[in-house]
Parts: structure tokens; C-alpha cells; sequence
């Protein structure tokens, strides 16, 4: 793969510790900036670890560790130095179920840029509706923002998460756990728009267990099977003619 | 013989049924027994003047004063304590040896007999500490007496808190401490005011650790350092030494007026509270 740009995440030798197992099995690739990465895989192959690696979600987690390196603009977020809090906001996250926090729409959307210490109302407002906006939801729900987010139904709610994501200002990954899993072809289609268009501005991670998604929308694509990367390429190459067999046998459908 | 499963059915109902029937009769029996005994004692002026001649006329306003800031001392310190406890074990510590021990350890000394706290508050504040029978005391007293039920209704509250939560506030760049306060303690709020209420109402109910302690002066406090008798102590001085059984029974339905009330404005606070969030 020739690039223009250096990489905006540089992943190499990712093992990742449940305890004893070995959930990722050295993982090293080269995200670009500015593209959607889709990552297919049976489950249980390590996609919802590798990617909670990413934002160090994985650190909540008891008995779990990490090894190798993940450089963010080449900066290592497994540095002892490395500010948790701060890459979070860098690095956002959407849910294979969709969590409308406990609060009213609103607050749900203002939750990050709360965090960051914005208060005024006013550029709060802009933030909701810009987000909204870009996560297609504004439409659904401008007129009843006080509303509480959980009274949304599910695709309403993982967009709603999606704009809970976008609204912080810091933002510039974005990773999406199966986002699509439970939702409504529409929603689903809505959810595919809007990252189309957001990977101008952000560098997008998308796992999912849907291969016509990742075909529909990844420009390029991995292939995860039991802790190992098997294959990493264009997502028309990985569909048409992968290198490697299992690749082949998992996106015709014959395992998975 | 198999009994057909339409027997069993309304003999289950008969059954349990009447167990709930029994209870509700006990319950409406202790209390209009009481009420209808007390109730015509109870006036405006009762209520608004001090005891004269030991209790034997007069009103009961220095324990009805006492019955209030009590309990709201004995919460005032119990509630961080126990609130902050609770938040530490679950939100800051892993499951661990320690932590059960901790935990086994609250659940014993909330079934320790309320009459042994009186004598630790007894030997350690009034004598050790030289503080003397005073409000103070019995609201230390109370506070390590109710503090296992708040630490474990608040713990209770906190761990039914989804951890899918607390997972999108760390994800939204929340700390430990962020989450705590915005996803975690306004969601464990029901339960925690539960503990509250309970912790409250065991207070006002108390009598045997609050005479150790706060002792039984009829007078109006003026400061946190003045004995204080309670409704309790009152009526069982009453009626203990046989001062008044007519004074005895308005104090008991004055008592059992305020545990409903305070028990009432807990559910709508409540209510209101669940109702806002949901909206
Ligand atoms: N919390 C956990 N504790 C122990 N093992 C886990 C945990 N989460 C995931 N694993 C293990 O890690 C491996 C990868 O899981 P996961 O990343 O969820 O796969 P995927 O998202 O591809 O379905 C699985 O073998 C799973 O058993
Ligand atoms: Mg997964």
C-alpha cells in the first residue's frame, strides 16, 4: 500500500491479554487519515478488543493488557505519559448497542463538551444542532430536545450516540462496534450517510458483521480471524480477489 | 391423590391471601389503636408548649424539637460517610478479599443490637470524650448506628447503575470522578434516599442507644452540646414510670404521625425526582 500521507494510527505488534488467552496475536497496519477501515471477522475474532484498544477502553477492564505499540499522529498512547482522558475525546465511540445516557437528548449531545468545560449556552445549542445535523437526527428531534434520549427508539438512539461523539470538539477517530447490528434498514442507511460524508473531517475505524456494509462503505478492509489480521487491502480487493483462502471463503459467505 | 392444579391455585391464593390480609389488620390494629388512644391529646397547644411537672402536663415541644434535629444530625453525618464508602468500594476498588471482609464486617454491625451502640456512645463520647449526654453524642451515636444501612442500600442502588454507562462516559472522556458524579450518584439516588428514609426512621424510633447518649432533659436545646430527650425517650419515660398514660399515648400518635410524614414526602420526593428524569 503506497501512501501519500504519513498514517494518522500506526498499529504494530498489538497482543492484547484476556488473563492466560490471547486475544490479539500481534496485529501491526497503517490506518490513513480521512477513510473508513472496515474490519469484518467471525465473532470472537478480536475486532471489539482491538478496537476498545484503541480508545483504552480495554484498561477498565480487569486482568487484561496490552502489548506492542498503538501511535496516534506518532505519538504512543500506551505511554505512561499519555493523557487516558484526553484521548478519549480524540478518539470516540460508538456501541454495538446503542446507550442513550439517562438525561434529556440534549444533555446527552452536550455531555462530551460539558466534560471540556464549555458553558455557554449558546455554543451549546450550536454544537446540538450541528451534531445532530451531521448525524442525521436533527429532523427527528429538534422540537423535543428536553426530551429524554431513552424514549427514542433504537435507531433514533445510536444516532443519537453518534452525535453524542461528534459534538466534541477534540474529535478526530472515530470507531464503530457493530453500530448496525440491531437497527432499522433506515437507520442503518442513515448511519452509512452520515459516515461517508464524516470521513472528510475524521479518520473512521467501522467493525461489522454485516460484509455487504463493509462492502458498501469501507475503502479499505481487515480481515480478523481468531486474534490474527489474516488480510488487510482495498475493500474491492478483498471482495473480488483476497490473497488468502479463508479471506475468500469468509466474504463468499461459506464460514462466519 | 394428585390434587387437580385448580385446587392448588385457589388454595394458594387463599392462603397467601389471607398472610397479606393478617398483616395489613395487625398493622392498621397497631395503628388506630394508638391514634385513637393519643389522637385526643394531641392539640395545638401540645404540641407548642413545654412539659410541665415531669411531663405530666403541659406539651412535649422540647422532644418534638428533639425528634427533628436528632435524626437530621445523625444523616447529616452518616450520609457522606456512608455514601462515600459505598461509592469507594464499588466505583474505586476491585472485588477483593478486603472488600468482602469490609462488607461482612457492615452487615454484622447492622444487626448489633441498637441498645450496644448506646453503650459505646455512652463509654466513648459521654465519658471518653467527655462530652457529656448532649446532641452531639447521640447524633454520633445514631450516625455509627445507621451508617451499615446507608453503606449497603447505597452500595445496592449504585451497582444496579448499568456499567454500559459508565463504559460511554469513560468513552466520552469522563474520569473515575466525572462518572461518579454524573452517571453514577444521580441514578443511585432512589436508593440512596431509601437508605435515607430508613436511616431516618430508625432514628426517631430509637430509644434505648439516644437515653445512653443524648440523655433525657426536658429542656429546650440551645446548643449541640445540651441533652435533649426525643418523643421516644419521652413516652417511654412516660410510660415506664407511670407519669401519665394519657401523655404517653398522644407523644406514641405524634410519633407515629411524623414517621408517616416523613415517610410520605420521601415517596414523593421520589416520584417527582424518577418523573423529571423520565420525561
Ligand atoms: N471481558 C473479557 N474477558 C475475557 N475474555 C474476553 C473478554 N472480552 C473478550 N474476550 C475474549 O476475547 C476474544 C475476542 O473477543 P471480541 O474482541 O469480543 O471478539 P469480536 O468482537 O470479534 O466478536 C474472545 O475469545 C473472547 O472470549
Ligand atoms: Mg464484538
Amino acid at each position: 500500500m503506497i501512501q501519500a500521507s504519513p498514517a494518522k494510527i500506526t498499529i504494530r505488534a498489538l497482543r492484547v491479554f484476556h488473563g492466560q488467552e490471547e486475544s490479539l496475536r500481534g496485529i501491526s497496519l497503517d490506518i490513513p487519515a480521512n477513510q473508513v477501515l472496515g474490519i469484518i471477522g467471525p465473532s470472537g475474532a478480536g475486532k471489539t478488543t482491538f478496537l476498545r484498544a484503541l480508545n483504552r477502553l480495554n484498561d477498565l477492564v480487569p486482568d487484561m493488557h496490552a502489548e506492542g505499540q498503538i501511535l496516534l499522529d506518532g505519538k504512543d498512547i500506551y505511554h505512561p505519559a499519555c493523557d487516558v482522558v484526553a484521548l478519549r475525546k480524540r478518539v470516540g465511540m460508538l456501541f454495538a448497542l446503542p446507550v442513550a445516557l439517562p438525561m434529556s437528548i440534549y444533555e446527552n449531545v452536550v455531555y462530551g463538551p460539558r466534560l471540556s468545560g464549555v458553558r455557554k449556552k449558546t455554543h451549546l445549542d450550536e454544537v446540538v444542532e450541528r451534531s445532530l445535523k451531521a448525524a442525521f437526527l436533527w429532523d427527528e428531534v429538534k422540537d423535543r430536545l428536553r426530551m429524554s434520549g431513552l424514549r427514542l427508539s433504537g435507531g433514533q438512539q445510536q444516532r443519537l450516540c453518534l452525535a453524542r461523539v461528534l459534538a466534541m470538539e477534540e474529535l478526530e477517530v472515530i470507531l464503530l462496534d457493530e453500530p448496525c447490528s440491531g437497527l432499522d434498514p433506515i437507520s442503518t442507511s442513515k448511519i452509512e450517510d452520515a459516515l461517508t460524508i464524516l470521513k472528510e473531517r475524521y479518520t473512521i475505524i467501522l467493525v461489522t458483521n454485516n460484509t455487504k456494509q463493509a462492502a458498501r462503505v469501507a475503502d479499505e478492509t481487515a480481515f480478523f480471524l481468531m486474534g490474527d489480521m489474516v488480510e488487510y487491502g482495498l475493500t474491492e480487493k478483498i471482495f473480488t480477489v483476497p490473497d488468502d483462502k479463508r479471506t475468500n471463503d469468509y466474504v463468499t459467505g461459506r464460514f462466519g | 391423590m394428585r390434587i387437580s392444579p385448580k385446587i392448588t391455585q385457589a388454595l394458594a391464593v387463599l392462603l397467601l391471601g389471607s398472610a397479606t390480609f393478617f398483616t395489613v389488620m395487625v398493622l392498621v390494629f397497631v395503628i388506630v389503636f394508638v391514634l385513637g388512644k393519643g389522637l385526643p391529646g394531641v392539640t395545638w397547644e401540645f404540641l407548642s408548649t413545654n412539659p410541665r411537672d415531669m411531663g405530666r402536663a403541659g406539651g412535649i415541644l422540647p422532644t418534638l424539637v428533639g425528634t427533628i434535629l436528632l435524626p437530621l444530625l445523625a444523616i447529616a453525618i452518616a450520609l457522606p460517610l456512608g455514601v462515600g464508602t459505598s461509592v469507594y468500594l464499588t466505583e474505586y476498588t476491585r472485588e477483593t478479599r478486603m472488600t468482602r471482609a469490609l462488607r461482612f464486617g457492615t452487615d454484622c454491625l447492622a444487626g448489633i443490637p441498637s441498645i450496644i451502640f448506646g453503650l459505646f456512645g455512652f463509654i466513648f463520647f459521654v465519658v471518653g470524650l467527655n462530652m457529656g449526654w448532649c446532641l452531639l453524642s447521640g447524633g454520633l451515636t445514631l450516625a455509627i448506628m445507621i451508617l451499615p444501612t446507608i453503606i449497603r442500600t447505597s452500595e445496592e442502588a449504585i451497582r444496579a447503575v448499568p456499567n454500559s454507562w459508565r463504559e460511554v462516559s469513560f468513552s466520552l472522556g469522563a474520569t473515575r470522578w466525572e462518572t461518579v458524579l454524573k452517571v453514577v450518584l444521580p441514578n443511585a439516588l432512589p436508593g440512596i434516599v431509601t437508605g435515607v428514609m430508613l436511616g431516618i426512621g430508625r432514628s426517631i424510633g430509637e430509644t434505648a442507644a439516644v437515653i445512653f447518649t443524648a440523655g433525657s432533659a426536658l429542656r429546650m436545646p440551645i446548643s449541640a452540646f445540651d441533652s435533649v430527650r426525643t418523643m421516644s425517650v419521652h413516652f417511654y419515660i412516660l410510660a415506664r414510670e407511670g407519669i401519665s398514660t394519657e401523655k404517653a399515648y398522644a407523644t406514641a400518635a405524634v410519633l407515629i404521625i411524623s414517621v408517616l410524614m416523613v415517610n410520605l414526602i420521601a415517596y414523593g420526593m421520589m416520584h417527582r425526582f424518577i418523573a423529571r428524569r423520565a420525561r
